[in-house]
């Protein structure tokens, strides 16, 4: 069986069509420019994932942006998204500090995106 | 103390990277003036990650790569001034110097002089007057950026129940924003029957989130008096018009118009510069300098991008450009040869190149005026072919960039021509 | 106990509570919305008009005649935009030439002056942006444009600083007549009134019909307009008018006071008092219409359209009396010209409360007022000075105007100040550029925020807030 789909990693956006055997594993991946779109394609096809940026608000309720550090399992984007909304973290936070450890029980933590004093 | 060798308008991803460069040039005095209270821009309030990847080899959020550049701008003792809006820019009679009029708090207003200028101002969003939606104008219609930068940077909950005009990527963007604060997003509605937005952020934005993309759709009424309630949605025809009975009415709270950008370039208008009616940006050469000699222009400003990558790219030329300029002069005396747009393409950054002032590598950058499958983008000059290269896919919301040999294009003799040829046709 | 009360704060109602401050009298305005300026005074042509239109003998040509005159130095007194900018009234049709004529004689008639026909030629040599098709026209000289919000905050920020009370975000629920005046009943509770004005606009019928069993007509008639960026602002130096062509009544492009170019308004009457929407219809029939009259409108660069509301009286002229109820006065059916008329109605209004009640002159009566200070209409030095005393004179928050945040701080600090954007925007001009707010608004409702102590996404585009129109409750 073949799968069509759009590659997510950089704006490209390369077609990829993957083929997959009767198990659903993929047997070979085309279209993609680079390696990240085999990744892709074999992650998307088996258990997807997803980084998650959002924000989350310090104790004065000013919105700090963050992201999940590594991708999430997609079906755990609302989880983490629900777990970081009613964090209140503390200020200053360094680009790139984890404000939120081990979201939603996915094991990854939730970094900051930008410096605030 | 206002005399500066190179000003440049606008501390976003454009003018940092410009800045960035033209100090690595070895440009020590110069000075960025940025109208917000940080540097960055709009990346700022671009809190979704995919930016960085030619840059800086890995997938960043836009926060970050400001950050990134920011911190460059600092550690190069390169200075700036924030919330300082610059008002004017004029070529000083009978000199090479620019006047640039500034305010702020700091220096009240204020002439600066330069001997040259970047304009890396960015651009805005089309406002709803300007796409001449009719209905009424109640609380809850925002252009999906101002909806972004008071969701992302002032914390505001804006609507529950909410439709998109326009599948530019801010909307796309939003669409999914919205999604994970909670609101429903019934629909985008996109006139044309393509999207206008990158293929990535219609699967990770909408697709994952069940939201429907209706093409060739418009929104012809908007209902509420002091609050939003509802549009009206209606299928359009091959000429964009609203298809009679086709009409569907959305509840809604919160409609948000992503239809489109417009390069914010008052400043070089009244800087007495050339604008190319096709981008709504400045005409410009190779070097990325403007109609007025000392005038440079990269960024939005200069054509809207859809790739950040693309602006640091070119605004770091433009910076070693007005670098160069500084130092030795441009030389002026070469042939310059117009760079055209044929079959297919709108325009083409720059639109002139001359000879005497070619990079080893030489970008021309532009966009398809329509979807094309299977075709072959074609460079040439007279009878001369300099490139040709095959592609499966161009669409308008994916600028493109094809890169010169300088050895191609140092003894041509005729205009260049950028054109899209259909295979098979 | 108030002597009068003035139902409605648009420019009528400021202007008359002005126009009544400069007695010893106790005067509230009552005003349904959060702001003044919020009904038919805020979307109209903003023409201060010469006086040749309206029919003699009648109380638009006598009140628009005397309005017109009284302005320029309103204006200054009360530092509101306004310009002499001069109007045209274009023929299309050699046949219609004699109406060219009968405006001028009635221009005469009604004590304009300045005003003289020409040929096609000489109106495109003052307009060289008239269409070919124009083979004469009526040059009125003394025709003006306005800033329609600043004139009726002027006017309001006038009455109040003289000791009128505003009561806003009030809605008049009913009217009860008895022996000292009225008991007038609110969202916010009762107030007790020797003297109504009924200053309603599209609302004046429903009002009169609180305390009247006697019929008054109003019909709101909906007009459609186009605004365009300034870098079309002066493609005409006049206000450009048409006679009456086949295709109906004709419709005017002109500048405005602040440099954009205007165009519109359509007339459909409606049933809707409440219908500002604007139409696919109306607009293209704006733009067709005004292609008539003037060559290569930029379409093109429209930053915004909007509707507005005329109240149309049902005796074709302005109903200003006394009712068949003692002291209940009309100011009603107030269409165009009410803007050019407003001072002069306020003044023929204050006869009418003579009537009534005595009139003893306020000594106390302050007769100027300094509006917002305008940063880009200050000279550099003037600039300078004020930044240096206010550094938030130094912020630009509205790039595409030019407004700076002392401007809006001032804007929603004074008195009677705006709580809404729109109410920045009418007073500031904050928003109102060629962005139409992209950048601007989270700023100024974060301002707006602070200042009320809510939420930025509860700050309202315009209307009332919930809580102000529950404090009747508590």
């Amino acid at each position: 069986m073949i799968k069509e789909l759009t590659c997510i990693c950089c704006p490209m956006g390369c077609a990829l069509k993957a083929e997959l055997d009767d198990k659903g594993q993929v047997i070979s991946v085309s279209g993609n420019t680079c390696i990240r779109g085999e990744n892709y394609a074999r992650s998307e096809l088996t258990a997807p994932v997803r980084t998650v940026t959002t924000t989350v608000l310090s104790k004065d309720e000013k919105p700090i942006p963050v992201k999940t550090k590594e991708p999430v399992p997609k079906e755990k984007i609302f989880e983490v998204v629900e777990d970081i909304k009613f964090q209140r973290i503390d200020l200053p936070v360094k680009m790139g500090d984890v404000v939120v450890k081990n979201a939603a029980d996915t094991g990854i933590d939730i970094v900051a995106t930008r410096s605030v004093d | 103390m206002n005399e500066y060798s190179l000003l440049i308008i606008g501390g976003g991803p454009a003018g940092m990277a410009a800045a960035v460069a033209a100090k690595k040039a070895g440009v020590d005095d110069l000075l960025i003036l940025e109208r917000d209270s940080v540097l960055g821009g709009i990346l700022n309030q671009c809190i979704h990650n995919g930016f960085g990847l030619h840059t800086f080899k890995e997938e960043l959020t836009g926060p970050e790569y400001a950050e990134r550049y920011a911190n460059m701008v600092k550690e190069q003792g390169i200075p700036f001034e924030l919330d300082t809006m610059v008002l004017a820019v004029e070529k000083v009679q009978g000199s090479d110097k620019k006047a640039v009029t500034v305010i702020s708090a700091k220096r009240g207003v204020q002439t600066l002089y330069a001997k040259a200028v970047i304009l890396a101002m960015g651009c805005r969003e089309r406002p709803r007057g300007a796409l001449n939606i009719p209905g009424s104008r109640p609380q809850g219609v925002y252009t999906a950026g101002t909806a972004q930068k008071l969701v992302n940077l002032e914390g505001a909950k804006i609507g529950k129940e909410v439709v998109i005009l326009g599948s530019g990527d801010i909307g796309l963007i939003m669409a999914r924003r919205m999604t994970l604060e909670g609101a429903h997003v019934a629909a985008v509605a996109e006139l044309m029957p393509y999207s206008s937005g990158l293929k990535r952020n219609i699967v990770q934005c909408l697709d994952d989130y069940g939201i429907p993309l209706l093409l060739s759709h418009t929104v012809v009424d908007i209902k509420g008096r002091e609050k939003l309630e509802g549009v009206y949605i209606a299928k359009v025809d091959e000429n964009n018009r609203p298809i009679e009975g086709t009409q569907e009415y959305y509840p809604c709270d919160t409609l948000l118009l992503s239809c489109g950008l417009i390069p914010e370039n008052e400043l070089t208008i009244g800087a007495g510069v050339e604008i190319d009616p096709r981008t709504n940006g400045a005409s410009v050469s190779e070097s990325l300098e403007t109609s007025v000699e000392g005038v440079f222009s990269c960024g939005n400003v200069l054509h809207v991008h859809d790739l950040v990558d693309f602006v640091s790219e070119e605004s770091a030329r433009a910076g070693e450009n007005a670098a160069k300029y500084i130092q030795s002069g441009i030389d002026r005396s070469s042939k310059t040869l117009a760079v055209n747009a044929g079959n297919g393409v709108r325009y083409t950054v720059p639109s002139r190149i001359s000879l005497a002032n070619l990079a080893p590598l030489n970008h021309i950058r532009f966009r398809v005026t329509g979807v094309y499958k299977n075709v072959s983008i074609v460079v040439s000059s007279g009878e001369k072919e300099l490139l040709r290269k095959k592609s499966q896919i161009l669409v308008p919301s994916e600028m493109v960039d094809l890169i010169l040999k300088q050895d191609k294009l140092k003894d041509l003799d005729n205009d260049i021509s950028v054109y899209i040829e259909e295979v098979g046709v | 106990m108030y002597d009068v009360l003035i139902i409605g704060a648009g420019v009528v109602g400021c202007a008359a509570a002005m126009e009544l401050s400069k007695y010893k009298l106790k005067v509230c305005v009552a005003e349904k919305e959060s702001d003044v300026c919020e009904g038919t005074s805020k979307a109209n042509s903003a023409i201060i008009h010469a006086g040749f239109d309206a029919k003699e003998g009648t109380l638009k040509a006598k009140l628009n005649v005397l309005g017109s005159q009284m302005m320029p130095e309103l204006a200054k007194k009360l530092d509101f935009a306004y310009k002499r900018n001069g109007a045209m009234v274009l023929c299309f049709d050699k046949a219609d030439l004699p109406k060219l004529d009968e405006l001028e004689q009635r221009a005469r008639n009604n004590g304009v002056d300045g005003v003289r026909v020409v040929t096609g030629d000489e109106a495109r040599k003052l307009e060289p942006s008239l269409s070919d098709e124009v083979c004469g026209a009526l040059v009125a000289e003394t025709s003006g444009i306005v800033c329609p919000f600043e004139m009726t905050l002027a006017f309001a920020e006038n009455a109040l600083q003289n000791g009128v009370d505003f009561k806003l975000s009030t809605l008049v629920t009913g009217i009860d007549k008895n022996e000292n005046g009225f008991t007038v009943h609110t969202s916010r509770g009762d107030i007790q009134t020797k003297v109504i004005i009924n200053a309603a606009g599209v609302y004046a019928d429903k009002i009169h019909a609180m305390v009247s069993s006697k019929p008054l007509g109003i019909t709101p008639r909906r007009g459609e307009y186009l605004l365009m960026d300034k870098a079309a602002g002066s493609l005409v130096s006049r206000t450009i008018f048409q006679l009456p062509t086949k295709m109906g009544k004709g419709i005017l492009v002109t500048p405005t006071v602040h440099g954009n170019l205007l165009a519109g308004p359509t007339a459909e009457n409606i049933d809707d008092k409440d219908n500002v929407s604007t139409t696919k219809n109306g607009l293209d029939e704006v733009k067709a219409k005004s292609a008539l009259s003037v060559k290569n409108i930029p379409f093109g660069k429209v930053i915004t359209s909007f509707t507005g509301l005329r109240a149309v009286g049902d005796t074709g002229d302005f109903i200003i009396a006394q009712s068949d109820v003692k002291g209940f006065i009309n100011a009603a059916g107030i269409e165009s010209p009410g803007l050019s008329s407003a001072p002069a109605i306020a003044q023929y209004l204050c006869e009418i409360v003579g009537q009534i009640l005595p009139l003893e002159t306020n000594t106390d009566y302050i007769g100027t007022r300094k509006g917002i200070t305008h940063f880009t209409a200050l000279s550099k030095d003037e600039q300078n000075e004020l930044i240096k005393r206010e550094p938030a004179y130094g912020k630009i928050v509205c790039r595409c105007e030019t407004v700076t945040e002392g401007e809006i701080l001032d804007a929603i600090n004074r008195p009677l100040g705006a709580t809404t954007l729109d109410g920045v925007k009418r007073r500031t001009r904050a928003g109102m550029g060629r962005c139409q707010a992209g950048f601007c608004s989270p700023t100024t409702m974060s301002l707006i925020a602070k200042k009320l102590g809510i939420k930025i996404q509860d700050v309202r585009k315009s209307g009332v807030y919930s809580t102000q129109r529950r404090q009747d409750d508590e």
